[in-house]
């Protein structure tokens, strides 16, 4: 990747972290650790690999995408913002009454969601069916579906695994966020997930695992994953909470609010972290 | 009769800690005499106040990771065992996700599994629907040998856990965010399984209500005996299945107006278990059901939500307002109805 797209990736990035601080700050409560571990993935997904038009939210062959770790609609509602589909400002009211924007997206409510999402291990049998009903309407658009790693916990993740896999769905891309935590603790401690990927490849999947904070890892991914001939599925490895030190790792930050002295030591933490990645650029 | 003693926390500590903290406490102290009780919860042991029993007996408590039908299967599977499984999660869970486990695993096979479900109704209001949960009483009324309880505050749900202990089959205890103001000083009255308490004598009109209902019936029933000098006799019906039917009889035969309140669907819930009563009894009275009027709830905190959708006084002093101009019957004659 060229320094200078890298450049705009990183910008983009610190932009949607710090939003991701605003929302937990007016919200009076949001999923912070599981939304700042995405970010690098719906950046890359919104402004580089997702086929959709925020003036046409609802066009029929726009690229999906499903947020199967619905409880992240704080660090997904400003990524659909940033690209257009309604004001930032809008986000001021999030989890307030008679907002669009509550803790887990709806999609009857905010603009450019797909799907409602909230209740996990829902979104990868939407995605099955999405794959499904594209191949039988020959129409050319992907269905990316993000989960959480806790999440496949939940049985309904590898009975659609099972299925993509069956039907060798070529249109479905599940990315899973491999952040190594759930609510109660480390996913190891509570309910062991390894050997993940070898779950996955068992299941007849293509594994791609990558670095799922590194930009140009999750960009050769998607690349790939884009292009994918049998089912293939990205395991993003990343750090609940990135990009803020304090929270970084901490099962604490799983959901949390904050008052404007903790936004403002967030923020800072963002913002150094960004200035050091942007000076490694030079 | 199950009483509260011997609790090393008292009164007053109950009227500071949430619903929550009082259940999960009390589980944790009723487990220190009984070691058939076992826990089970699916990656919400903080949330659902289950920790408290987690870290006193960690031989016996199981997280089983966000797998909600697999908690409400292995909880029938060590109800086999002869053990006592107290199963906990968020109510939109364990009714509706993992339904048919409750229904076919556990009520089918009359295990004696206690499901404590928590957030029920609109109390995770910011959340949004898919945490939200308005449909829970009407899905585990449906289920024959389930006990169905909705207690009022924090102390009243320590006395259905215990009591709990008392049902032979499975039990459901339907419980809020774990916020919710107290209605009862102390635990000193008498909590029977499918004995209605009257909180509120009254002879113009009754309230029957549930869970955060209860508090709220109570300060209208005083709002309108000051303002309107209605007496409003206010039934706190804790458990929806099996329903009083004395408490309901007595209500239509002397007040002859009733509301129901409940923050649930109005389809399925209290108001259709009380309604089904007054319509089999043949009698003639005012009927209203009050509460979520078959539509998902707006985005919100609770307190925004409870007073838009009607279920603080206010909206319920109106409730009633509108039902004392509603005319029924009014001779005395039961014979020709
Ligand atoms: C079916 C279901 N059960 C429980 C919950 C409550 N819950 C919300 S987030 C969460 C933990 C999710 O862990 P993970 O998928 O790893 O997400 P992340 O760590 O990325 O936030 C749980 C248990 C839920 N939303 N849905």
């Amino acid at each position: 990747m060229e320094k200078k797209e890298l450049a705009r990736y990183l910008e983009l990035c610190k932009e949607l972290r710090l939003k991701i601080v605003d929302v937990m700050t007016w919200s009076g409560g949001a999923h912070v650790g599981g939304s700042l571990s995405i970010v690098e993935l719906l950046v890359m997904l919104y402004f580089k690999y997702l086929n959709v038009n925020p003036k046409r939210p609802k066009w029929d062959d726009r690229d999906r995408f499903i947020l199967s770790k619905g409880h992240a609609a704080a660090g997904y509602i400003p990524a659909l913002a940033m690209k257009g589909y309604f004001p930032e400002e809008e986000l001021k009211s999030f989890n307030h009454f008679k907002s669009p924007f509550a803790m887990h997206p709806d999609c009857n409510k905010v603009i450019g969601c797909d799907a409602s999402a909230g209740s996990l291990g829902h979104g990868l049998p939407m995605a099955l069916g999405l794959g499904l009903g594209a191949r039988y309407l020959k129409k050319g658009f992907k269905t990316v579906c993000l989960l959480g790693d806790g999440e496949c916990c939940e049985g309904s993740v590898w009975e659609a695994a099972m299925a993509i896999s069956n039907f060798k769905l070529t249109n479905v891309i599940p990315i899973v966020d491999r952040n190594h935590f759930m609510i109660d603790g480390n996913t190891e401690d509570e309910m062991a997930l390894e050997p993940f990927a070898d779950k996955w490849k068992a299941f007849g999947f293509d594994v791609l695992q990558i670095n799922g904070n590194n930009i140009e890892e999750v960009d050769d991914a998607l690349s790939k994953a884009w292009r994918m001939t049998v089912p293939t599925m990205i395991i993003a490895d990343t750090v609940k909470g990135k990009g803020v030190d304090f929270m970084e790792g901490n099962v604490k930050w799983h959901y949390a609010s904050a008052d404007s002295a903790l936004a403002e030591k967030s923020k800072e933490s963002i913002l150094k972290e960004y200035e050091e990645a942007s000076r490694c650029l030079q | 009769m199950s009483t509260v003693t011997g609790t090393t926390w008292n009164c007053y500590d109950s009227a500071t800690m949430t619903p929550r903290e009082i259940y999960g406490r009390t589980l944790a102290e009723m487990a220190k005499t009984n070691d058939k009780i076992v826990g089970l919860t699916a990656d919400l042991e903080k949330t659902t106040a289950m920790i408290y029993f987690a870290q006193a007996f960690p031989e016996r408590f199981f997280n089983v990771g966000i797998a909600e039908q697999d908690m409400m299967g292995a909880a029938a599977g060590l109800a086999k065992c002869g053990l006592i499984p107290f199963a906990s999660t968020m109510a939109a869970f364990a009714s509706m996700r993992a339904a048919e486990q409750v229904r076919t695993d556990i009520c089918y096979q009359n295990l004696p599994v206690k499901i404590i479900a928590t957030h029920s109704g609109i109390s995770f209001g910011h959340a949004g629907t898919t945490h939200h949960c308005t449909e829970d009483l009407a899905i585990m009324r449906s289920f024959a040998n389930m006990t169905v309880i909705a207690p009022a505050d924090g102390i009243e749900t320590s006395l259905a856990v215990r009591a709990c202990m008392d049902i032979p089959g499975p039990v459901y205890i339907r419980i809020g965010r774990g916020f919710e103001p107290p209605v009862f000083q102390d635990e000193n009255h008498e909590f029977k399984i499918g004995k209605a308490i009257e909180m509120n004598p009254g002879k113009d009109l009754t309230i029957i209500c549930c869970g955060i209902a209860v508090l709220q019936s109570v300060l209208a029933a005083k709002q309108l005996a000051e303002q309107d000098g209605l007496s409003v006799r206010v039934i706190n019906m804790h458990t929806i299945k099996p329903i009083d039917r004395e408490a309901i009889m007595k209500a239509v035969t002397e007040t002859r107006r009733i509301l129901t309140i409940e923050e649930h669907n109005t389809i399925g819930g209290l108001g259709d278990a009380v309604g089904s009563v007054i319509a089999e009894s043949g009698k003639g009275c005012v009927f209203r059901k009050h509460g979520m009027q078959d539509c998902f709830s707006e985005i919100g905190y609770a307190e925004d939500l409870y007073s838009y959708y009607g279920f603080d006084a206010d909206g319920i002093v109106a409730k009633v307002r509108e039902m004392m101009g509603l005319e029924f019957e009014a001779d005395e004659n039961w014979e020709d109805e």
